[in-house]
């Protein structure tokens, strides 16, 4: 079942030299599955991800043929409607967690907020569901971590209070934007777990950016890899090795392996074409 | 595996007495701040080429005259000594005698200081009022209309002499108009006629409930106050627009909207609370300013301020008066500073 379809979503930035643009014409679906979007830095992955939930900042452009959640277009929208969207039906985790809690609130009251903004419920309520959403991300002292500001928290604890925070309303759409980059390699496997956990008890989409095609291969159902702008492949996860583009295969053979070790990594040769052919879509036939 | 409970975070210490050691390191640093300021004011005092003996007695007192008064000054002491008995004069509220009026100082000072503060209060509250909400929307609304509106009002209040601008609107709103009183804080017929309590007219009236001689010296001082409220509105409304301005690209902004919160609570829930503690110095520091006097402002609208009592006491070389004035304008910066520092604690956890 699709829960969103995005069709010919270009991201556009006017700057001195002209139009950049930093999303060129991607098209893909999503069910409730792990999609992941891959590509190097700067191909457009972040921008996909805002521009679903129209997060594009002025002068920055978002168009697309449609955006459509459950057979709403999130284009037609207003802004207001467009709120109720955000946090309560697609939600987003961004990729550290020291800059995207607020400071000089207490994590209680971040949490807190995030449910009491969808839900019409009380304080007491809200508070008791944002103490057994921490502990459903493993936290083993919620009502300290409620008490205690972001800066006392190590980044994998931050991470997983995102997490918690916007899973609080239920939204059945996540996207995750890099979501451990900013963590030690020790901690990301457990954030990660905790993620696909919650994702798979609840029958969420989730939409998980990387730059790490291992990780994405090994932790998604089906993968875009994106380069300047655009979708040069779309395939299974499981299927990866089978990729035939070769900015894709590039990626594969740039990364490091157990099983076949090198002297050398080969370094990404590219090629002008593949920015100019055509996004591939990812949409997904309805099974 | 994943799903093991972590406990890693410290327990933050708390010791019952968390709080006492600020405190003290704080009166520690003011009693410090504090003695540098009476040392300056002190040396600066015997470095004038003005003879403190002469300026008690005259230009023609005889040699006994004088050396008798040198003595009772404690002059003949050593240097360090002075300086002890000057300081304690100082924490008695003593700062000698006023040559101009021979009347003490402190006196003076308890009679001015009130006329500037009720001026810089309502200046300050002006500033803050119209200069915050002018600097978050012409962050969040950059490139605006209302963002450029904001940008000449400020430019306009950097550039403009105070003296002129003053001129000006007591020529207009006095002078045509005669929409306001004039200078001076009140109508000679309103003088003395209510008690004089803290020294601030609107204050005095108020509690006297003499609501004739409260709208005389509103009228009277509506005009000064807006002038320096409008100067510090410009520099209040530019900072607090590059403050947000700051905020505003954080990443916890994102965060924000993304939970699905309207623009205008992003702004006032969540960046808001992160630029107070920049803002607090800020005002603090604009008011510091408008408390020392603004001798110009106190001048054209004949205000007896701390200002012009300065001013005029040095062009008289009345040394006590000019050393006791400074004295007092320090201590205002020491305690908007402490001030500052205090609310700076409260509102920023990472502070603890
Ligand atoms: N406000 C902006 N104005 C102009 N260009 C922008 C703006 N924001 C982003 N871009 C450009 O858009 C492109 C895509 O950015 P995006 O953040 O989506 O990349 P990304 O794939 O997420 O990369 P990374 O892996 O580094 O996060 C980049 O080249 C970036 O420079
Ligand atoms: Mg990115």
């Amino acid at each position: 079942m699709t829960l969103l379809e995005v069709e010919d979503l270009w991201v556009k930035f006017p700057t001195r030299q002209g139009i950049f643009e930093a999303v060129r014409g991607v098209s893909f679906s999503l069910g409730k599955e792990r999609l992941g979007i891959v590509g190097e830095s700067g191909s457009g992955k972040s921008m996909t991800g805002r521009a679903i939930l129209r997060l594009i900042r002025k002068p920055g452009i978002v168009e697309a043929g449609h955006i459509t959640l459950e057979g709403t277009d999130l284009m037609q929208l207003s802004e207001k409607e467009m709120r109720k969207v955000r946090g309560q039906r697609i939600s987003m985790v961004m990729q550290d967690p020291k800059f995207s809690l607020n400071p000089v609130m207490t994590i209680g009251a971040q949490m807190m907020e995030a449910y009491l903004l969808h839900k019409n419920t009380s304080k007491t309520q809200a508070r008791a569901k944002s103490l057994e959403m921490l502990k459903a991300v493993s936290i083993s002292d919620p009502e300290r971590v409620m008490r205690a500001y972001p800066h006392e928290m190590s980044g994998g604890m931050g991470q997983r209070i995102m997490i918690a925070m916007m899973l609080i309303p239920d939204p059945q759409i996540l996207i995750a934007d890099e979501p451990t980059s900013a963590l030690d390699v020790s901690v990301q496997r457990q954030v990660l777990d905790i993620m696909d956990r919650l994702v798979t008890e609840r029958g969420m989409g989730l939409i998980f950016i990387s730059h790490d095609l291992n990780l994405v291969a090994e932790f998604c159902d089906r993968v875009l890899i994106m380069y300047a702008g655009r979708v040069v492949e779309v395939c299974d996860a499981d299927r990866l090795h089978e990729a035939k583009h070769p900015y894709t295969q590039g990626l594969l053979n740039s990364l490091p392996r157990i099983e076949d070790p090198r002297k050398h990594l080969v370094a990404l040769k590219r090629d002008d074409a593949w920015a100019e052919a055509p996004s591939v879509s990812g949409v997904k036939a309805d099974a | 595996m994943a799903d093991a409970p972590v406990t890693t975070e410290r327990r933050s210490t708390a010791p019952l007495f968390s709080w006492a050691k600020p405190i003290v390191f704080t009166l520690g640093s003011v009693a410090v701040t504090m003695l540098g300021l009476l040392f300056v004011t002190f040396i600066i005092g015997r470095v004038m080429p003005i003879d403190p003996v002469l300026a008690v007695l005259g230009e023609r007192a005889s040699q006994e005259a004088y050396d008798a008064t040198y003595k009772a000054m404690g002059l003949d002491q050593p240097l360090l000594v002075q300086f002890f008995y000057y300081l304690t004069d100082v924490l008695r509220g003593d700062f000698g005698m006023s040559i101009l009026n021979a009347r003490p100082v402190s006196e003076d000072i308890a009679r001015v200081f009130p006329a500037t503060l009720e001026l810089a209060t309502i200046g300050i509250i002006i500033g803050v009022v119209l200069g915050v909400p002018l600097g978050v929307v012409a962050a969040v609304k950059r490139g605006s209309w209302i963002d450029q509106i904001a940008r000449v009002v400020a430019l306009v209040g950097y550039s403009m002499p105070i003296f002129w601008l003053g001129l000006m609107g007591l020529l207009v709103f006095y002078g045509i108009l005669g929409w306001v009183g004039g200078p001076g804080r009140l109508d000679i017929f309103y003088e003395d006629i209510v008690p004089a309590r803290t020294g601030m007219i609107l204050v005095d009236s108020a509690i006297a409930g003499d609501w004739s001689v409260f709208r005389n010296a509103f009228s009277h001082i509506v005009l000064p106050a807006s002038l320096l409220g409008y100067y510090s509105l410009a520099y209040i409304s530019r900072m607090t627009r590059s403050f947000m301005l700051e905020q505003l690209s954080a990443e916890y902004v994102t965060t924000a909207r993304v939970k699905g919160m309207s623009e205008w609570a992003v702004i006032w829930v969540h960046v808001f609370k992160n630029i107070r503690v920049q803002l607090i110095t800020v005002i603090a520091l604009s008011y510091a300013n408008l408390l020392e006097g603004s001798v110009l402002t106190e001048i054209i609208f004949s205000w007896p301020g701390i200002g012009s009592y300065i001013t005029t006491s040095l062009l008289s070389a009345d040394m006590n008066a000019v050393l006791g004035g400074t004295v007092v304008v320090g201590l205002v910066f020491i305690v908007l500073n402490v001030f500052s520092d205090l609310l700076y604690r409260v509102f920023d956890p990472r502070s603890k």
